[in-house]
């Protein structure tokens, strides 16, 4: 597992991609930051948190469409699948390469913090809540994308249904709401990423969110691995 | 070493591998002979646990490779058709990475030093791999193939797309590995098999049609008892006396050129030698024999014979192989 999240981790920013990831979320964070925060001498990191949703929708997909797809492509999967290790540790490797580059991103918003506090006093607990619930929520979808990735050989078609799927748990509580049935509606509001993550910025540090997020991680994980597995008894 | 069992791999209705069984023992270089498709790709991605079989079974030195992969992949160094590089990474990089990815125990810097100087990679170690011709990214795939000096190697067309002195080269340093490891060899390229290989398998359309020594199969499908001579005299009356030497089994006349000299197909029963009686009744008779020759039959043309489907009588002795080791 070392030695996949070291390349890993390397390829990242031995080729574009992680510094186009790093660059659109500082930019974009920056902005929200100076337009909810700043200008309007509001000392609550809320709002800012809430709109980081979006752009991790967007940028997500590109962090993880190359993981699998392009092994596959390369056919570099054969040195990885063909050596003594196990799938759940290429998987994981994989996973912890992708999850620290976003870490990387998402500690921009602890500097947002620090530079609010010259400024007010900010709700650490909330502040760092909303650290944790950004990082999570991220994972989840990292782990999406990375299983997205596990189905085609294809970076763009990976990132494409990558997009797609992550729109779909983001906002699934506003789908559910278009469904006339109520348990529907219920249902889907309970499994809505979005939905759980905005209870983080108001505050709300419920602890079954954080195992929702860490469920999902696992879940996703565990079927890139048994997807990766079907592909070899195929 | 490596055993395989009734291997069979189903795709769709279409057997890519058909209940194949063959056996490499220890220091053996075997070659894996056949037409493009046949399935030589298809067993090599099953025996090092890249894709798993529907049925059947492959042991390497003992250990079943769908029951403990990891511990049988240990054993292994598999050089796929196409090397598993990243492109983007130094051929330093790379060897240093697939050593941590096969967590080798031997001593890192001298182990791959001594690996580069064996497939001679040092001047292109900190090179992107990118970079690297074709036959370099051999090279360095063969390397990794060799790091934590696996028992077995199993090799996938290690020759294709390199030029003439480089393919010597590789085969050179297959022949060398073969003391050391157990290597399984495919390639469609015969002469390669019979500089390098002690053994050949021949697979054709997933099945094995033989198993055997080169020299056995050469054996088997022609031999002494195969003649082709070139006789001067008369046709007619050469034809007789021939067909009158004993244990003869058939004689044809194939050409017939000026000044009375043809040439002749002479079969005898299998086993029997008459390459002297048959010089002692032309020489009798007051004919020449301009040229005497035994048909044997090149790789090349086993390998056509085998894999084309033609109807020859010893095939079946050569596909029953195993037996008659």
């Amino acid at each position: 597992m070392g030695a996949i999240f070291r390349r890993e981790v390397r390829a990242y920013f031995t080729s574009p991609i992680g510094y186009i990831f790093l660059a659109a979320f500082y930019a974009y964070a920056g902005i929200m930051f100076a337009n909810n925060s700043l200008e309007s001498g509001y000392t609550k990191l809320d709002s800012v948190f809430s709109t980081l949703l979006i752009i991790i929708i967007v940028l997500i997909p590109i962090l993880t469409m190359r993981t699998i797809s392009e092994e596959k492509r390369s056919r570099t999967d054969q040195c990885l699948l063909t050596a003594p290790v196990s799938l759940t540790s290429i998987v994981a490797g994989k996973f912890l390469a992708a999850f620290l580059i976003y870490l990387i991103a998402v500690a921009i918003t602890g500097v947002f913090a620090v530079v609010v506090s010259a400024f007010g006093t900010p709700d650490w607990n909330v502040v760092i809540g909303n650290i944790v619930a950004l990082a999570l929520v991220g994972g989840a979808y990292i782990a999406i994308g990375i299983f997205c990735s596990s189905f085609t050989e294809n970076q763009v078609v990976s990132a494409v249904i990558c997009f797609i799927a992550l729109i779909f748990v983001s906002f699934l509580s506003t789908i559910g709401n278009l469904i006339p049935f109520e348990w529907v509606t219920a249902v889907c509001e309970k499994v809505s990423f979005g939905e759980r993550y905005y209870a983080f910025t108001y505050g709300l540090f419920d602890f079954s969110n954080v195992v929702f997020f860490l469920s999902a991680i696992a879940a996703f994980l565990f079927l890139t691995v048994r997807v990766l597995e079907k592909r070899r008894w195929g | 070493m490596i055993e395989v069992i009734n291997l069979t791999k189903q795709y769709g209705d279409k057997k890519a591998v058909d209940n194949i069984s063959f056996k490499a023992d220890d220091g053996e270089v075997l070659g894996f002979l056949g037409p493009n498709g046949a399935g030589k790709s298809t067993t090599m991605n099953i025996l090092t646990g890249y894709i798993s079989c529907t049925d059947g079974k492959a042991l390497i030195d003992g250990v079943d490779i769908l029951e403990d992969p990891i511990k049988a992949k240990q054993k292994i160094g598999y050089l796929p058709e196409l090397p598993p590089l990243y492109m983007d990474m130094t051929v330093k990089e790379y060897l240093y990475f697939v050593y941590d990815l096969k967590k080798c125990k031997l001593p890192k810097i001298s182990h791959l030093k001594d690996i580069c100087s064996l497939v001679r990679i040092e001047h292109v170690y900190n090179r992107i791999i990118k970079n690297l011709s074709k036959g370099y990214r051999q090279r360095v795939g063969l390397a990794q193939a060799l790091i934590g000096n696996p028992k077995v190697l199993i090799l996938d067309e290690p020759t294709v797309g390199l030029d003439p002195k480089q393919i010597i080269e590789i085969r050179t340093l297959i022949k060398k590995l073969g003391k050391n490891h157990t290597v399984i060899l495919s390639s469609h390229i015969l002469s390669e098999v019979q500089a390098v290989c002690d053994k050949i398998v021949v697979i054709n359309e997933g099945k094995i049609v033989a198993n055997d020594t080169e020299e056995h199969l050469s054996q088997k499908l022609s031999g002494e008892h195969k003649l082709s001579a070139q006789i001067e005299g008369d046709r007619d009356k050469i034809l007789r006396t021939i067909q009158g030497i004993k244990g003869i089994d058939k004689v044809v006349c194939d050409a017939e050129h000026k000044n009375n000299v043809c040439d002749f197909r002479i079969e005898a029963k299998e086993g029997v030698d008459i390459r002297r009686e048959l010089f002692k009744k032309v020489a009798e008779n007051g004919w020449y024999i301009l040229e005497l020759k035994t048909s044997e039959l090149s790789l090349e043309d086993i390998f056509l014979k085998l894999t084309m489907g033609e109807a020859v009588p010893a095939l079946d002795n050569a596909a029953g192989g195993e037996e008659n080791d």
